[in-house]
């Protein structure tokens, strides 16, 4: 098995090893990393447990090699909050969007390219957003109100938080 | 213990099982319904009925949770599993020299190996018997074969694709009817040569067949209810590690149930159950899959003890579909018999399980159909009969539970579809039908026809309640226009009961465990606490509601009440969480523990106010002395002085522990309406609304409960319209990946309206009942019944779930709708 080096950015540190060709993404963040909050649920790209943001696209990190994310910027659970919590892990945890939390950071990182690309999205606009990510617990309502959460405090900082 | 059951015979249990249970002397019969929930602590004690944020959720928001591939130890190998690629087959030969000879591979496992050691066979939670790892013959595909142990999970992936294995084909049995003709036998290791399990027969077959010949009018339809599996977003796994130092065997593993799983793994292994430690640790969902043990558990047990370190095994998608037990897969065939005023009076039922090519079903060991007699359900009859058989075929063990109390969801999907049938069959309203057959509210505690004693119920009222909700006159109103206009809407009403909570020691048992539950309770000097519990949370938020339970007997805030479970080093014995029994069993240990250490409280408290404990009287969070609330001491005033200041007469310490043995099961109820829009052209189905009314018995946190009631809802739409575990007639799966095995998605899924109806139990120390399950037993009925009512005047008069848009095509073509 060949040898690569890899540098990747995770949550703004440099990481760098040795890895086998075919090492998967996943594998390297929470193996060689030890970010162990990236889940797997499937191994083939259906469940969306082990979503990461890839320089700002959502990538369900179970199908993507490391040595293809060499040289990027990988974004995980682990990285999102900047001091406290992120709007969306706030609104998770506020409207009780989260039973298990085995989807949920895969969930959170897809909800947030959703809101990058869509701060005030729809319903609908929301529920199509997070097709690619399953929950077995929440029956989605509750996932749905805390991404509409996080938008509204995203989009209006004070009134959400007044 | 009967571990084993004799493996000469098959198991036919003739005798019937006595369900009747009483409650104690005392229960009220007259349990009022009230709407709305109530609280006796403030906002920051945050007891029962608060709209609580769940405790546990930070360490998942951030990632830090802690799931059982998350742990990694030194010097751990890692497992993978060699499995069989036909259903049914003898194996002649498992050449591994070839995995054995590459880097990296330390071994190679096969079942004469763990025969070695008398562990080829393990017991199955029914007492039957299950193989590890086949010695000669494989009976269902994707079974295990071998095992091979590697230093990492690539090098192991690739050993398996270097054993070769020389199978010959065996011709397999796949439907459970031919496997009643006993011409291929699945379990020739058994004495009598037969596929026949169990037979079960419960309520009076007389009384029943008397009924029905007298009745005016007698439905009779056959009903397959699927196999399907739970897949839980995180797969099962485990970590063994086995310490040659100390003898001890720690084991983190996804177990719904540790401690009887310690327990089992002690008998079977051999090993002092005190040198054995289950850490169950955060669990990606359960719903039932995560109560077995798999043939994993035990090989990569043994590969760790044998090695001497740690060895991690853990699923990958296909192997958790394709060979963990399955839900369901119950053959009916069911009538209802109604006398000349169209009041059901009887109901009669033959089943055939198919439990695959062993009984592993997760019931309590009295019980081989599981619940399944509460099949009458909301209604008021005067007989019935059920009789099952069940079989071994070529595929993998089962039955679990998939998120339903055993066997209620198939036992509920049957009476609900036949009452709604018998509704339309004599041009009645369905929800005026249900109306006029319900158990009245002044008939509980109600005894049923097959032996139960129903706790509570007011089935009316949370039926109007669904109504009104909905608007079902409205909604009827606009079925007429529509059909007049040629448009498919159709309504479906399901008002179910639910039996859970098991259970009563002196009936439930699991492998002769009874199945109590625990609490143990410590409060600490400061007046903080620490709680333990016998149960396993997979997600239900245990932390958050046990936590808010002891607030409310204590008034220690919940914040300050720490909840774990898993550990069996160091949490009391229980049964596990698993048919909604958490709350009906160690939540109510939880109260009781709580009771006593209120109680002591209260003698420390007359210590230091110097009064006599009968002056005493208890507000919100402090024993005060009757008429003078200034004089008074706190809990954690309390809590100070049983370490610092407690009575000469009293050991110090604040702490208790309480084995709760239920007198009765719980009966949680709800009325469920949904109103669906069907496409004529492509039979495509429409949720366009769905409004679930449940009623738990008293609501311990209202925002948790709504959580599970969406959670159950939506799987129990799963099951309705797109999920199920197909076989070709090889035995081979054909749904063993996520793209083939439709676990619905936020499209597919409708967005819930909920409600309730508050009916307490009246036997539960807090009222309570259980609800998790309710809503995946209540929803798939309330479906099909809607597409049916859509489609009724056309002749349709029933379709197998799962409904999928192709066969309501064909329904509809079969009835002559061909636009």
């Amino acid at each position: 098995m060949s040898q690569h080096n890899v540098s990747i950015n995770i949550n703004g540190t440099e990481h760098s090893h040795d890895v086998d060709a075919r090492l998967l993404l996943v594998h390297y963040i929470r193996e060689n990393c030890d970010l162990t909050g990236t889940h797997i649920g499937c191994d083939s790209t259906s469940c969306g447990a082990c979503t990461v943001i890839v320089d700002g696209r959502a990538i369900k990190s179970c199908t993507m090699f490391a040595v293809q994310a060499s040289g990027k910027e990988v974004e995980t659970i682990e990285g999102v909050a900047d001091g406290g919590l992120h709007p969306i892990q706030e609104g998770f945890w506020e409207m009780h969007g989260l039973q298990c939390g085995y989807c949920t950071p895969g969930m959170i990182m897809c909800a947030k390219t959703l809101l990058e690309k869509n701060p005030d999205p729809t319903e609908e606009e929301i529920r199509w957003g997070i097709s690619g990510n399953l929950c077995r617990c929440t029956g989605y309502n509750k996932i749905v109100e805390a991404i509409q959460y996080a938008a509204e405090k995203i989009n209006q900082p004070e009134a959400a938080s007044a | 213990m009967a571990i084993y059951h004799d493996p000469s015979k098959p198991k036919h249990v003739a005798d019937r099982v006595e369900i009747k249970t009483k409650v104690k002397d005392g229960a009220s019969a007259e349990v009022p319904t009230t709407h709305d929930v109530t609280t006796t602590t403030p906002k920051e004690i945050c007891g029962i009925g608060h709209r609580m944020k769940r405790k546990e959720d930070p360490r998942f928001i951030q990632g830090k949770g802690r799931y059982v591939d998350d742990f990694k130890l030194p010097g751990m190998l890692y497992m993978d599993i060699v499995r069989s690629p036909y259903a049914h087959a003898k194996i002649l030969e498992i050449d591994a020299s070839e995995a054995l000879a590459m880097d990296g591979v330390l071994a190679v496992i096969t079942g004469k190996d763990l025969e070695a050691h008398g562990l080829h066979w393990m017991p199955t939670l029914m007492s039957d018997t299950q193989m590890v790892l086949p010695t000669d013959k494989v009976v269902y595909y994707a079974q295990e074969v071998c095992a091979v142990i590697a230093t990492d999970r690539y090098t192991a992936a690739d050993a398996i694709e270097a054993v070769y294995v020389d199978y010959e084909p065996l011709k397999p049995v796949v439907s459970p009817f031919d496997a009643l003709k006993d011409e291929v036998i699945v379990r020739d290791d058994k004495e009598i040569r037969t596929n026949r399990i169990w037979h079960w027969e419960v309520g009076d077959e007389a009384a029943t067949d008397a009924i029905f010949d007298s009745a005016t009018t007698v439905i009779k339809e056959t009903m397959y209810i699927p196999r399907i599996h739970v897949s839980s977003i995180e797969t099962c796994g485990m970590v063994a590690n086995y310490n040659p130092a100390t003898e001890k065997m720690q084991i983190y593993m996804t177990t719904q149930a540790p401690h009887a799983v310690r327990t089992v793994f002690a008998l079977v292994t051999g090993l002092p159950e005190q040198k054995i430690q289950i850490i169950s640790p955060d669990i990606g969902g359960g719903f039932g899959g995560k109560v077995p043990v798999y043939p994993g558990y035990v090989i990569g047990a043994v590969a760790s003890l044998l090695i001497g370190k740690p060895v991690k095994w853990i699923e990958d998608r296909s192997e958790n579909l394709q060979a963990d037990s399955f839900a369901r897969d119950y053959h009916l065939e069911a009538e209802m018999a109604a006398d000349e005023n169209g009041k059901i009076v009887g109901l009669r039922v033959n089943g055939l399980a198919d439990h695959g090519c062993a009984d592993s079903a997760a019931n309590p060991s009295k019980f081989p159909a599981g619940l399944f007699s509460i099949c009458t359900g909301s209604y008021d009859m005067k007989a019935a009969h059920v009789n099952f058989d069940a079989v071994y075929t070529n595929k993998p063990p089962g039955g679990v539970a998939y998120r339903c109390s055993f066997r209620v969801t198939e036992a509920v999907h049957m009476v609900e579809r036949l009452t709604s049938m018998m509704a339309h069959e004599l041009g009645v309203d369905p929800a005026a039908y249900r109306m006029n057959n319900f158990i009245k509210p002044e008939q509980f505690p109600y005894e049923s026809p097959t032996g139960w004693e129903y706790d509570s119920g007011n089935y009316h009222a949370a039926l109007e309640k669904a109504m009104e909700m909905i608007d079902y006159d409205g909604l009827r109103k606009e079925q007429l226009e529509k059909r007049e206009r040629g448009e498919l809407m159709g309504i479906g009403i399901s008002s179910f009961t639910e039996v859970v909570g098991a259970g009563p020691a002196k009936d439930y048992d699991i492998l002769g465990i009874k199945m109590f539950d625990s609490a143990e309770i410590r409060v600490h000097p400061t007046g903080k606490a620490i709680a333990r519990f016998g149960t396993k949370s997979q997600g239900q938020g245990h932390e958050t509601t046990y936590a808010q339970i002891i607030a409310e007997v204590l008034g220690i805030p919940a914040l300050d009440i720490d909840i774990e479970e898993g550990d069996t080093d160091t949490a009391p014995y229980g049964l596990g969480t698993y048919a909604s029994r958490s709350t009906p069993t160690a939540g109510a240990a939880a109260a009781m523990a709580a009771r006593k250490i209120k109680a002591k409280a209260r003698k420390i408290a007359a210590h230091l106010l110097e009064a006599h404990e009968d002056d005493l009287e208890w507000n919100v969070s402090q024993w005060q002395v009757k008429g003078s609330p200034d004089k008074a001491k706190t809990i954690q005033e309390i809590a100070f002085a049983a370490y610092t200041d407690h009575p000469d007469d009293l050991q110090a310490g604040l702490e208790a522990t309480d084995y709760y043995n239920p007198p009765n099961l719980t009966f949680p109820f709800g009325s469920y309406i949904c109103v669906v829009d069907i496409d004529k052209g492509t039979g495509e189905i429409h949720i366009r609304r769905f409004v679930a009314i449940d009623d738990c018995g008293n609501i311990i946190n209202p925002l948790v409960v709504e959580g599970q009631v969406h959670g159950g809802l939506t799987m129990g739409l799963a099951p309705a319209m797109y999920e199920e575990i197909v076989y070709d007639e090889n035995g081979q799966c054909l749904t063993g990946t996520l793209a083939d095995y439709l676990v619905p998605t936020a499209v597919e899924s409708p967005k819930w309206e909920t409600g309730h109806t508050i009916t307490p139990s009246p036997h539960h120390p807090i009222g309570a009942k259980g609800v998790g399950e309710s809503p995946t037993v209540g929803a798939p009925p309330a479906i099909a019944n809607a597409v049916v009512d859509a489609m009724w005047h056309l002749g349709v008069r029933h379709i197998d779930i799962p409904i999928t848009p192709e066969k309501v095509w064909q329904a509809l073509r079969d009835a002559g709708v061909t636009e």
